[in-house]
């Protein structure tokens, strides 16, 4: 070192100012374990895909860093059974079709070599990505999809934490029970309207069996096509049954057009009671005051912080890292990459075989999750969180308020909603 | 039961003379230079966000931002002419075919990238709200648009019948190597076609956003409807798109409402199969 040249000298610090750059990503790769995340990126749900997208990236950033949250692996960094390995997030793009859900399920497989998958937020999708990881004997933990038929399959390597149609639909005629039992409201007849695709007709079918075991009568039941250009003659049909209660099932785009058209064509039913689109990011800055009172089901509020500091907590990580409040959706992926690094953690290995051991004997007490849950443990045949359940948000003033159960309800639901002509 | 069939065929004449603008648009390039534009419907798409920008940004209403619309969508037209389409003009017909294909998906994905993938609505424009005509339910946009769809065609077909330059574009359409032996400069009547389309599908993007939402993939069936109805008007005839845009507007509104909506598009594009096999040229085709 005595003869220290001003070249060497530059070389030399450019080498160490390079040098953190190089070795701890060589280290990192050896120690990186990778998952693909299957998500409508772009595509008519592109909108959609962007908030799954924010989820999981929130819940990456807290599973590799440390934070004081009372969730899965928080508190460690990186995956602890693997000596703190860091998760890395794939992404695959699925824009909306299943053809290239499955598709990008075996690229991220094959290519990528991912060690579990999870995605993909529309039930088509994921069915036809499910059964392609399958095939390829890859672990696949779903927080997004509802549709009712994914989980009884009887797939070995498929998990789903969050609830089911056929268990949002139920908590729909629930309501309605608790409603004419407990505020003394009058309802008899139910309307069902739904999209064709796996998600809408399974919530469709789900929808008549429960109206006839609880006695509704169903005076219209209406299929359409998603994506329309115009939807004045399913309105038509509506308002020509008129019906005490809407039932409906829908992407985002086709809310906001029917809500557009009800209000148009002057349909009052005395409540609607709704799934998915009505409560996507995009659908109130769209359609503002015009969504009052119809009501969604919800895995997640934000006035569930009321009673759980820890959605609150997360939500306000959330809204620091993207400038805008929590969504339901976001919220929903947000929990797939929590269940999957804990199972891996206590596989402590990356095998196949041993994730699925290890995510059937998962266990996560309920305080660990930002829903109104138990806690999150798979049925030993479906594989389906026992513990999964919704909740009803009504939209007041622009906002979505916890309203049933009405024990654990943020505001009193407000019933029969206001006739179009009335409102302000 | 009555009313309700009355308020379909309102709604079918509603939307049906808002596809036939659209599709006059496409019939219109169609005819004069035998290219499919695959970009149609992103082309409405961006009018529609032209009309939503010149609202919120410079608190100009629909109603006003059509010539807007118009002028930016023929200039966006006959640019696209100018530099992409006609080069591949000389080559095979298949690159035609890709090319506006390409635009198609660079103009959706460029407008993912400069205003997100959400969903817009202009909050409140001058015309809202509904007029109640006895039991039928009329919406005061639609209902303009409607009439300003009809308006527009009438003009176009007014201007291609009255005019030297209409004149020549039809000359073009009828017979390129004629019209050019005439005097016509026929490059110059392709970008202008090119850009005349392109602003009618601007004005129905102007008229669309008065009612419906906004986002980057909103062109698609509109897209493909429009050409549905070129087919069936028969290729290049603009009254045949007029009138087959009203019959794809009631095809779609009153089957769904006898049948079953579920099936409406299916029963669009049934008509549309049935109209070639019977008459291949289309409705008003030669």
């Amino acid at each position: 070192m005595g003869n220290l040249t001003r070249r060497n000298f530059v070389i030399g610090g450019g080498a160490l100012a390079l040098s953190p750059l190089i070795v701890p990503r060589a280290f990192a790769q050896a120690k990186t374990i990778k998952i693909g995340a299957l998500y409508p990126l772009t595509g008519n749900l592109a909108s959609t895909g962007l908030d799954n997208r924010r989820g999981v990236e929130l819940a990456v950033e807290i599973i590799n860093g440390k934070y004081d949250l009372n969730l899965p692996l928080a508190r460690t960094e990186g995956i602890p059974g693997l000596g703190g390995a860091k998760l890395e997030v794939v992404w695959a793009d699925t824009k909306g079709e299943p053809k290239n859900g499955q598709a990008e399920a075996e690229r991220v497989v094959t290519q990528d070599h991912v060690v579990g998958i999870i995605g993909a937020y529309q039930s088509s999708v994921t069915k036809v990505a499910s059964q392609a990881t399958e095939r390829l004997k890859v672990p696949y933990v779903c927080s997004d999809a509802s549709s009712p038929t994914l989980t009884e399959r009887g797939l070995k390597y498929f998990f789903r934490v969050s609830p089911h149609d056929g268990i949002f639909a139920h908590d729909q005629f629930r309501f309605l029970k608790d409603l004419e039992a407990q505020k003394k409201q009058k309802v008899q007849t139910v309307a069902v309207l739904y999209e064709n695709t796996e998600f809408g007709s399974n919530v469709g079918k789900e929808d008549l069996r429960y109206a006839q075991e609880y006695g509704y009568k169903v005076v219209a039941d209406i299929s359409y096509t998603n994506n329309a250009t115009d939807v004045t003659s399913e309105v038509g049909r509506l308002i020509k049954a008129s019906p005490d209660v809407l039932l409906h099932a829908s992407y985002i785009t086709d809310a906001i057009l029917f809500t557009k058209t009800f209000k148009e064509m002057g349909f009052n039913p005395k409540g609607m009671l709704t799934m998915a689109g009505y409560i996507e990011p995009g659908y109130l800055p769209a359609i503002k005051a015009d969504g009052n009172f119809i009501i969604v089901r919800s895995t997640f509020a934000l006035d569930l912080a009321k009673k759980k500091p820890l959605v609150g907590q997360v939500a306000d990580l959330f809204k620091k890292k993207y400038g805008i409040e929590m969504s339901e959706n976001a919220a929903r992926s947000f929990m797939a990459p929590f269940v999957l690094a804990e199972a891996i953690s206590r596989a402590k290995s990356t095998d196949a075989e041993a994730i699925v051991k290890a995510l059937q004997g998962t266990n996560i007490p309920g305080d660990q999750v930002i829903y109104p849950w138990k806690g999150i443990q798979f049925d030993p045949k479906t594989q389906q969180n026992v513990h999964a359940t919704g909740t009803l948000v009504q939209i007041q003033d622009q906002k979505y308020l916890t309203v049933w159960p009405f024990e654990s309800a943020a505001a009193d639901v407000v019933w029969p909603l206001p006739a179009w002509k009335s409102r302000k | 039961m009555a009313d309700q069939l009355l308020q379909q065929v309102v709604n079918s004449l509603l939307i049906g003379s808002v596809y036939a603008l659209v599709a006059i648009g496409l019939t219109l390039i169609w005819g004069v230079m035998n290219v499919l534009n695959f970009a149609h419907g992103d082309f409405l798409m961006i009018g529609m966000f032209i009309s939503f920008w010149c609202y919120t940004l410079l608190k100009m209403d629909p109603l006003f931002s059509i010539p807007v619309c118009a002028a930016a969508l023929f200039l966006l037209g006959a640019g696209i002419y100018r530099f992409i389409i006609s080069k591949v003009m000389k080559g095979p017909g298949l690159a035609q075919l890709v090319v506006t294909f390409g635009v198609s998906i660079f103009l959706a994905n460029l407008a993912v990238m400069l205003w997100t993938p959400d969903f817009r609505l202009i909050e409140k424009p001058l015309l809202s709200g509904t007029w109640s005509l006895g039991s039928v339910q009329l919406s005061i946009p639609k209902f303009v648009a409607s009439v300003g769809s009809v308006v527009v065609s009438a003009a176009v077909l007014l201007f291609l019948k009255k005019t030297r330059t209409g004149k020549a574009i039809l000359a073009v359409e009828m017979n390129r190597d004629a019209a050019q032996l005439m005097g016509i400069n026929t490059e110059k009547i392709n970008s202008l076609s090119f850009g005349l389309g392109s602003a009618l599908v601007g004005i129905a993007g102007a008229f669309l956003s008065m009612y419906y939402y906004i986002y980057p993939q909103v062109g698609g069936l509109f897209g493909l409807i429009s050409f549905c109805i070129v087919a069936l008007g028969g290729f290049g005839s603009i009254e045949g798109a007029f009138i087959a845009g009203i019959l794809i507007g009631l095809v779609q509104t009153l089957g769904g409402y006898f049948f079953d909506p579920a099936y409406k598009y299916a029963l669009v594009f049934l008509v549309y199969l049935i109209t070639v096999w019977i008459r291949p040229q289309g409705l008003m085709g030669s």
